[in-house]
């Protein structure tokens, strides 16, 4: 589809919005439908318009096979790690509470970066599906 | 903070943070000592969760400092701590065992991933046993089971991969299910936290909507425990997955879902619910005599040696449904003891037949179907490994010595407490069965000539034997020392009885 | 039609299972557990909305609120049905690789086949 000049400008000029707004659904979930999950899949879903319309080895470029499966794996990390720091600072598991001086504000934090693990991580899912179901024409040399 | 404190919750973050390492690790060695270290201290934390129980009763433990009925809470109490003793301690068995089988079954590149996927499974097990909430259950059953339909693909036949679809298909119908009952308990109840809800059920016991979420339940759950007619998924799944796999689920996937039943029957409903104004037992009684033996027969007729234990998986789980439908606490004790002694026969025949298959597989080829044909003669190629599955078949039959026994003494035992004596009958004629099919294996490997094609087959190597044998040397121990099995089945299957209405 | 949204919870929930059973195209298959899994995404949601309640946002002129756990619960649910689609269509893709087809009839016939020679088949 690269050769579509409409396709190819609109891309271009719609792009970076998309992205935009996921990472606005992402900062928004407490007051309005949002939140990790659906920023992640936004954020996928830019790039898959840009693949789609600039070829995967455009985007293979931009994002790599490599640095998707880190994200996969950094979002879970992150998330846990979130658990993790309510251990050591004297809590429970995924406590909220202790991990700054108002625990209301510790209730913000915790959610924030824990939504941010979500989108991550789901971004990773989203991205890496696509790439696999995508790549499968040319040799299948993707086993998983 | 103390790490006996958070004991419950370390339990399950550690295998489950091992699982993203061992993927940005990307290098099969390194996921393999990340997964491995995550599985023995999994195993250490449930040795020291079943101390803790055993000193101070029952734990609880709110996640995010929640209390419990808003947060989610981790309740230990007897059982719990029994079968996450048998997960965690057949995950820390087979994973060092499975770095030199995976070698042949799996190909380099995908073995960061197997690891990966062999630790969410492990976490997702671990979690499902230890929380306290509804809801958090069928969590985690989705994540041990979607990792587990990852496993089984895994296996290098083509069959692998339909046996793995099978397994999503019905898993998937039966975790449906189970969520379909945990929403309408919901509804009646008001809350998902295990403990209040059996509160909360007793004024509202006999209404439609709680019976319709029992059945929803019941046929969920013996979806996952492969339950007399709704097994079909089992046979191909352990047959074409990698060995490893097969020994770590043969032991532990459906034994935790027995627990799920045994915790919403006994803790949720209620035994007066359940087995005395309800035809659940006469129900269940039937499905285990026709589990124990249409399985163990059609186990008989077998040509693939891995096909022939799977079938006789079926008719263990049998044995151990059977036991719940009793009702009493002889018969919990027994079906709670025979959760353990199955799980580690099975995954030392598992264990033991995937040393075969490598032994008889010539290097660089893909591994050979462990049929009848090739076993011809083996006992003298590999003493050590054809010896240890007899032993473990004598557990299964249930010979004197080995731990069967003691499983199927308590469900006599059982039986003859209610005046049953056509049940024992069962049980002896159905042990008959499993003599049989392990008889077909010793007839094969030791009487019968080899073939002269085998003069390259060696035992099996000492790493993939001594996990195996200690198995093995288990099943004995458990037979002739029942203190560990029986105090902790007897303890646990108590305190069931005790706490429910 | 007072219970419109059970009976549709219902419908579907037969309907996903009977397309389960009866169809034997893998793809099909796994888009009848899709609408099974939907129709629990209703029975848990609906009965969340209470009659006269509002949204779940605190504020001093309402007192009777619509419950938001099942929401939570079921963003759970559809994240864990989304996953097992996107794993049975891989698995759907691998076998459609190593049979040539995704009819089930077909792939039981091609195993038959296999069960028959197998010593053949065997390196």
């Amino acid at each position: 589809m690269q050769d579509d000049l409409v396709l190819r400008v609109i891309g271009k000029i719609l792009i970076p919005y998309i992205l935009l707004f996921a990472v606005y659904v992402q900062f928004h979930g407490d007051f309005g439908p949002g939140g990790g999950f659906q920023a992640g899949v936004i954020f996928a879903t830019g790039i898959v318009f840009y693949a789609l319309i600039f070829g995967l080895q455009q985007a293979r470029a931009v994002i790599s096979d490599g640095f998707v499966e880190a994200m996969l794996a950094a979002g879970v990390l992150l998330y846990a790690g979130i658990g993790v720091a309510g251990l050591l600072l004297g809590g429970n598991y995924l406590d909220y509470f202790v991990l700054s001086s108002d625990p209301i504000h510790g209730q913000h934090r915790g959610i924030f970066w824990v939504e941010l693990g979500v989108a991550i991580t789901v971004c990773g899912v989203m991205i890496k599906i696509f790439y696999m179901f995508a790549s499968h024409g040319d040799g299948g040399e993707h086993r998983q | 903070m103390s790490i006996s404190a958070h004991l419950p919750v370390l339990q399950v973050v550690l295998p489950l943070i091992s699982a993203p390492l061992a993927v940005l690790l990307r290098h099969g060695g390194f996921a393999a000592a990340i997964v491995t270290t995550g599985a023995w201290a999994a195993f250490a934390a449930a040795i020291g969760l079943w101390l803790q129980v055993a000193e101070s009763g029952t734990l609880s433990y709110h996640i995010g400092n929640w209390a419990p009925p808003w947060g989610i809470e981790y309740r230990v109490d007897r059982l719990t701590s029994f079968v996450l003793l048998l997960v965690s301690g057949t995950a820390a068995i087979v994973l060092p065992w499975s770095r030199a089988s995976i070698e042949r079954e799996i190909p380099q590149e995908l073995h960061y991933l197997y690891y990966a996927m062999f630790g969410l499974c492990l976490a997702g097990l671990l979690g499902i046993t230890i929380t306290g909430d509804a809801f958090n259950i069928f969590v985690f059953l989705e994540i041990s089971s979607l990792a587990t339909y990852v496993l089984i693909a895994m296996g290098r036949d083509r069959r692998a991969l339909t046996a793995a679809y099978r397994y999503l298909i019905m898993g998937s119908i039966g975790a449906t299910f189970i969520v379909i009952g945990i929403g309408f308990l919901y509804l009646m109840t008001g809350t998902l936290n295990l403990a209040d809800m059996a509160v909360r059920l007793r004024e509202v016991e006999n209404t439609r909507p709680v019976l319709v979420a029992l059945a929803f339940l019941t046929v969920g759950i013996s979806l996952k425990l492969a339950l007399f007619p709704l097994h079909q998924w089992l046979p191909n799944a352990y047959t074409y997955a990698p060995s490893a796999v097969t020994a770590f689920l043969a032991a532990t996937a459906t034994k935790v879902s027995v627990y799920v039943l045994i915790r919403f029957y006994y803790s949720i409903f209620g035994e007066s619910l359940v087995f005395e104004q309800l035809p659940l037992p006469q129900i269940m009684l039937v499905l285990s005599l026709l589990a124990m033996f249409i399985a163990s027969f059609i186990a008989i007729f077998q040509d693939n040696l891995k096909l022939l234990f799977a079938y006789s998986s079926i008719g263990q789980i049998g044995y151990i449904t059977l036991g719940l439908s009793f009702g009493s606490v002889t018969g919990l004790t027994g079906s709670i003891v025979h959760l353990l002694n199955h799980g580690i026969a099975k995954a030392a025949i598992f264990l033991l037949i995937g040393g075969l298959v490598l032994g008889l597989t010539r290097p660089g080829t893909t591994p050979v179907v462990p049929g009848f044909d090739r076993l011809a003669g083996l006992s003298k190629k590999m003493p050590l490994t054809c010896i240890g599955i007899v032993i473990a078949g004598l557990s299964l039959i249930g010979v004197p010595g080995t731990a069967g026994f003691i499983s199927k003494w308590y469900l006599i035992l059982a039986a003859l407490e209610q005046g049953q004596f056509w049940l024992v009958g069962a049980i002896v004629l159905s042990s008959l069965l499993a003599v049989a099919y392990v008889w077909r294996f010793v007839e094969v490997a030791y009487f019968s000539p080899p073939p002269a094609s085998s003069t390259d087959i060696k035992e099996a190597p000492f790493s993939l034997l001594a996990p195996a044998w200690l198995l093995v040397i288990a099943t004995l121990w458990f037979g002739l020392d029942t203190s560990f099995s029986i105090g902790a089945a007897s303890d646990a299957a108590r305190q069931l009885l005790k706490t429910g209405s | 039609m007072t219970h419109f949204t059970y009976m549709a919870t219902v419908f579907l929930m037969v309907a996903g299972l009977y397309i389960v059973i009866a169809r034997g195209n893998l793809i099909k298959k796994l888009i009848g557990l899709s609408i099974l899994q939907s129709s629990v995404f209703l029975l848990y949601v609906a009965p969340g909305k209470l009659l006269g309640g509002t949204a779940p946002i605190l504020s001093p002129e309402f007192s009777l609120y619509s419950n938001p756990l099942p929401h939570v619960l079921i963003l759970t649910a559809i994240v864990v049905g989304v996953a097992t689609l996107a794993l049975g269509l891989a698995i759907t893709v691998r076998i459609r690789e190593a049979y040539g087809t995704i009819e089930e009839d077909e792939i039981v016939a091609l195993d038959q086949d296999d069960f028959h020679d197998r010593p053949e088949n065997q390196s």
